[in-house]
């Protein structure tokens, strides 16, 4: 590991430099003044930034850089089967914990060129704004909720068009495809058992409609608000991340939630929450057999927390219910059963190569 | 027939989810025209979330029905919560109950906010002419208008300030990526606000913005998360923290620690003074220019509202195990006001809903039946997508108001299409506001009318008749009045006759209490105990009346039914059997555009409802059957069948 990597040993607080120490160069500054933003607070913001990415200080420059190039990248957002959850998500995205105030993405960052919940346009000039970025090269195309694979099924159609249509069209010139939440990831909702509207995910429609692209999912339900930007702008300074297995991002998605959750020593050695409010819930124990799926949810919940590092569920009584999983919503559990509060199977644990001595001991049932 | 629609928004943007709509209008023969039909809208999305929860744990359900919206987060969550509470005959702490108050109403105030700013505002204000404003006269106008406001440092907002602003709107146009604001429909004769208002509101869009991050915060300390923060059947799962200081491996703990209940304190306060300092202000000062549109945008007259925001103050009974019951008493009271008399409460009977097919892409009843009852079946035989403009540049997807045309449903009440959200809140607390059981809000309510709406332009008042609030600028009034009520419901009201701890104050003094009803997993496995047979969930959201209805089977304890009947389906369902209209299609009747081409007149009105379409589109599989079974006619209709429903 080298030697400038930031610590992850503080989990409660995003450490977040002063960025004074940085150097950028003059076309930069310039911008940043035309921008009547604090030298000082934007570098604060591309530091904490960067420690989220756990990339080293030395990609500080680059990000300021990326972040105020005079064209900006153009993104190209489109929803489909989706509860626009993972926009609401997006737009409390970007002020980390060290006070900085980068207040809209969407005026410096990047230039948001389709957003049907925010963009001015509607109608007729909504679809030729769309026609007019996506004629040209090199966008990136954000994607939230899944997509009917018929395209005559009727039960996606927007601008007289389906889901179809409208994504084949999008892509196509598309240098990078990011699906955000599960929905997109891996068809989420619409595509639990059974699957009412035959929903795709983004990454399903793609092979069948043999669109060949880079696509990243960023899972959850929804994301992460700084995980959505942080891969965006990732991607744009540093080009693709290292991707595991389910095409997320290891950079948030490596470690499960309970490895970063403060309640998993008490997982390990007792004693564990047996309902809500009773007295081991409010010291903050295990919520195992309350049925957290944080030993099989890889997400960045526990490190990164929520909404500027306020909680997360644990922290605030609930288990993980999964929600950055494929399938989360049928997930099987003890006994072969669905539901959130129903726990684990105790294999699971064991296939990660974590220890439950507590769960066997309570349980006389799991025997493995 | 009607005459062919030449005024079409498809996909009607700033809203959630996805809406066409479709009208006719009368040519002026100078390009614009005057509607004098109903509209006809048509939601063109479908998940078929109720088929999915069949079979579920009835304790897993809020997080499937929370996902039917992400802008409405809190409340389907919530909604389904209750239905089941109903249905299993559990009582919630007060605890619960006042951090189910703070949520909801902390979705309130963001949602409202965000509203105004972030989806609507562009319909009134022109962002191009905000740029040819003058910095220093913007100065001046936010000191009389918003004088308390101090974005700037803590001081209030100077010329530089609004350079600034300035400059990230040049920066856009100079690099030619307008982003979001590009190809509104910027210097359309309808917009009338002058270049320093125009700024002054983007500067308060821009803002809205960062202050909405912080106000969520309050359902992250409570839920985990935002959006979907976690909720629990029987109360809440977050509980008082043992450890006071920072949770962290050692000393464990919970959110509700200093740090989170100060978190929430902060939350509160910034949104009861964002509601005072800029939201209510900036749509005096919008409605002060944009009068005439409260002659626009009327619906048929009748109001529904379930009750919202039960009341701990009004306990009656407290149970050993924690919990506590109410008499009826909502801060929004439950009742129906009827066109006839548009100051009476009427009573709400629940058994009154019915929702109707004629018009809907579902085979099913066409005449309406109880929610708990009939039967539907997904049937698509609308026009193909993906098939291109005629030569002369119209389109060859045309919806029928005299077919199927929409996924939504059309609920009626007592037969009637009812209005519901803000401006049913308003007019039932107004109505009640007269009668013996007046509560301290319904005056509160009353005395606002009549200053801000009623006076005359020379007491401040716009001039505006009560009957009048039934419009387009009647809704935004009234959706930031009840943010203002509840703002000050949670924060608390210092003096006068309405003086109130306010929900934050009653909860910290109460927090060492019971957040769970500890019986409820054991009493969902003893179904002799359960009191109905069908549980009815209720909760006002920002946008209206929310209604699921939850059948548990008796011997597996799973459920059997689910039906949900939600705010956006009153206001945006489609014509019934008796072609009778839905409210958005009947508000667009008399519509005065100035470019047929341009339609920023109708987005007025439709977005005046804050449409959330996501919410409104359902189908229902009682018997669990077969997963889309697709008959395929001549290419265009697919059916997925779903079959009949016994319920009690």
């Amino acid at each position: 590991m080298s030697t400038d990597t930031p610590s992850r040993s503080d989990h409660s607080q995003m450490q977040v430099g002063s960025g004074d120490d940085v150097t950028f160069d003059e076309a930069t500054a310039e911008r940043l003044l035309q921008l009547g933003i604090s030298r000082r607070r934007f570098m604060s913001y591309c530091a904490g930034l960067a420690s989220l990415l756990a990339l080293p200080q030395s990609v500080v420059p680059r990000l300021a850089q990326a972040a105020t190039s005079t064209t900006l990248p153009s993104v190209v957002y489109m929803s489909f089967q989706e509860c626009t959850g993972c926009l609401e998500s997006m737009v409390n995205s970007f002020a980390f914990g060290g006070g900085t105030t980068i207040d809209n993405l969407i005026l410096n960052m990047i230039s948001l060129d389709y957003q049907e919940t925010l963009m001015a346009a509607a109608g007729d000039q909504a679809e030729a704004q769309l026609l007019s970025v996506t004629a040209k090269s090199g966008y990136v195309l954000v994607v939230d909720g899944s997509i009917p694979a018929r395209w005559d099924s009727g039960y996606f159609i927007s601008g007289e068009r389906s889901g179809v249509a409208r994504f084949r069209e999008a892509a196509k010139k598309a240098a990078l495809i990011v699906a955000v939440g599960t929905c997109a990831s891996f068809g989420g909702l619409p595509k639990a058992d059974p699957n009412p509207t035959d929903a795709r995910s983004i990454g399903d429609l793609m092979a069948n409609l043999r669109i060949s692209k880079p696509l990243i999912n960023v899972s959850g339900c929804p994301p992460i608000p700084e995980v959505i930007t942080g891969v965006i702008l990732y991607y744009l300074s540093k080009g693709m991340p290292k991707l595991d297995s389910l095409r997320r991002p290891t950079v948030f998605y490596g470690d499960t939630v309970h490895e970063d959750c403060y309640r998993k020593e008490s997982f390990e050695e007792g004693p564990l929450a047996r309902a809500f409010d009773d007295a081991n819930s409010r010291k903050g124990k295990c919520l195992y057999m309350l049925g957290c799926k944080g030993p099989v949810t890889h997400n960045a919940c526990s490190r990164v927390r929520w909404n500027q590092g306020t909680s997360f569920p644990m922290m605030s009584g609930h288990g993980c219910i999964g929600c950055s999983e494929p399938d989360f919503w049928d997930r099987l559990n003890r006994n072969n059963e669905k539901g959130f509060y129903i726990p684990i199977a105790s294999g699971s644990g064991h296939s990660r190569g974590l220890p439950c001595n507590t769960c066997h001991d309570d349980n006389g049932d799991d025997d493995d | 027939m009607a005459a062919t629609p030449n005024v079409i928004i498809d996909p009607v943007t700033r809203i959630e989810g996805h809406l066409r709509i479709q009208a006719h209008a009368v040519p002026d023969g100078k390009g614009g025209g005057t509607i004098t039909d109903p509209g006809l809208s048509a939601s063109t999305m479908v998940r078929g979330l109720e088929k999915i929860l069949q079979g579920r744990d009835p304790r897993d359900a809020w997080a499937f029905t929370q996902r039917i919206c992400g802008v409405c987060t809190v409340v389907h969550g919530l909604t389904s919560v209750r239905a089941v509470e109903h249905a299993i005959g559990i009582k919630v702490s007060k605890n619960a109950d006042y951090i189910r108050n703070m949520m909801i109403g902390a979705q309130y105030v963001h949602d409202h906010v965000m509203h105004f700013y972030h989806l609507h505002a562009l319909d009134w204000v022109d962002v191009v002419s905000a740029m040819k404003a003058n910095p220093t006269s913007t100065a001046a106008l936010a000191r009389i208008n918003n004088g308390t406001y101090k974005p700037n440092n803590g001081a209030l907002p100077n010329a530089a300030y609004f350079q600034t602003v300035l400059s990230k709107l040049n920066n856009l146009v100079s690099r030619g990526q307008l982003g979001l604001f590009a190809n509104g429909y910027w210097g359309h004769s309808a917009y009338k606000l002058s270049p320093e208002e125009n700024l002054l509101l983007v500067s308060h869009y821009l803002e809205a913005l960062a202050w909405a991050r912080e106000v969520v915060k309050l359902h992250t300390v409570f839920g985990g998360k935002d959006p979907h923060p976690n909720l629990v059947v029987g109360g809440m799962p977050c509980t008082l923290s043992s450890n006071t200081g920072t949770v962290n491996d050692d000393k464990g703990g919970t959110s509700l620690n200093t740090a989170g209940l100060a978190t929430i304190k902060t939350a509160v306060a910034r949104m009861k003074a964002f509601v005072d300092q800029v939201y209510l202000p900036d749509v005096i000062l919008v409605a002060k220019r944009y009068k005439e549109w409260a002659d626009f945008g009327a619906t048929a007259g009748n109001f529904l509202c379930y009750g919202e925001f039960p009341d701990p103050a009004l306990v009656k009974r407290e149970f050993t195990d924690g919990a506590i019951d109410y008499p009826a008493g909502y801060i929004f009271p439950r009742g129906v006001i009827w066109a006839h008399a548009p100051t009476t409460l009427a009573p709400f009977d629940e058994k009154k809903v019915t929702e109707n097919v004629a018009h809907a892409w579902y085979l099913g009843s066409d005449t309406g039946e109880h929610p708990s009852v009939g039967e539907t079946e997904l049937y698509y035989d609308g026009p193909l997508p993906d098939q291109g403009r005629n030569p002369d540049g119209t389109s060859k997807y045309m919806l029928d108001e005299n077919a199927r045309y929409s996924w939504i449903k059309s609920p009626r009440y007592d037969g009637q299409p009812m209005e519901v959200g803000p401006l049913a809140h308003i007019l039932t607390m107004h109505a009640r506001g007269g009668t013996a059981n007046a509560q301290p809000t319904d005056k509160l309510v009353r005395g606002y009318v009549q200053k801000f709406w009623i006076n005359p332009t020379a007491q401040g008042g716009l001039g505006l008749t009560f009957t009048q609030l039934n419009s387009t600028l009647g809704r935004i009034f009234c959706r930031v009045l009840e943010t203002k009520i509840i703002a000050d419901q949670i924060a608390g009201r210092a003096a006068g006759t309405a003086a109130y701890a306010g929900w934050y104050q009653l909860y910290y003094d109460n927090r060492a209490g019971a957040y769970w009803n500890p019986n409820t997993f054991t009493r969902l496995q003893q179904p002799t105990l359960w009191p109905v047979q069908v549980g009815f969930g209720f909760t006002e959201a920002p946008r209206g009346a929310l209604g699921h209805w939850v059948k548990l089977n008796r011997v597996s304890g799973l459920i059997d039914n689910y039906q949900c009947v939600v705010a956006s389906q009153w206001n945006a369902g489609p014509r019934d059997l008796d072609g009778a209209p839905g409210p958005y299609e009947e508000a667009l009747r008399g519509h005065v555009l100035a470019n047929l081409k341009q339609p920023l007149e109708v987005l007025r009105t439709i977005h005046s409802f804050d449409p959330c379409i996501g919410c409104a589109v359902h189908i229902v599989d009682p018997d669990g059957e077969p997963l889309v079974q697709v008959d395929v006619n001549h290419g265009v209709g697919s059916t997925t069948r779903v079959s009949g429903m016994s319920c009690a």
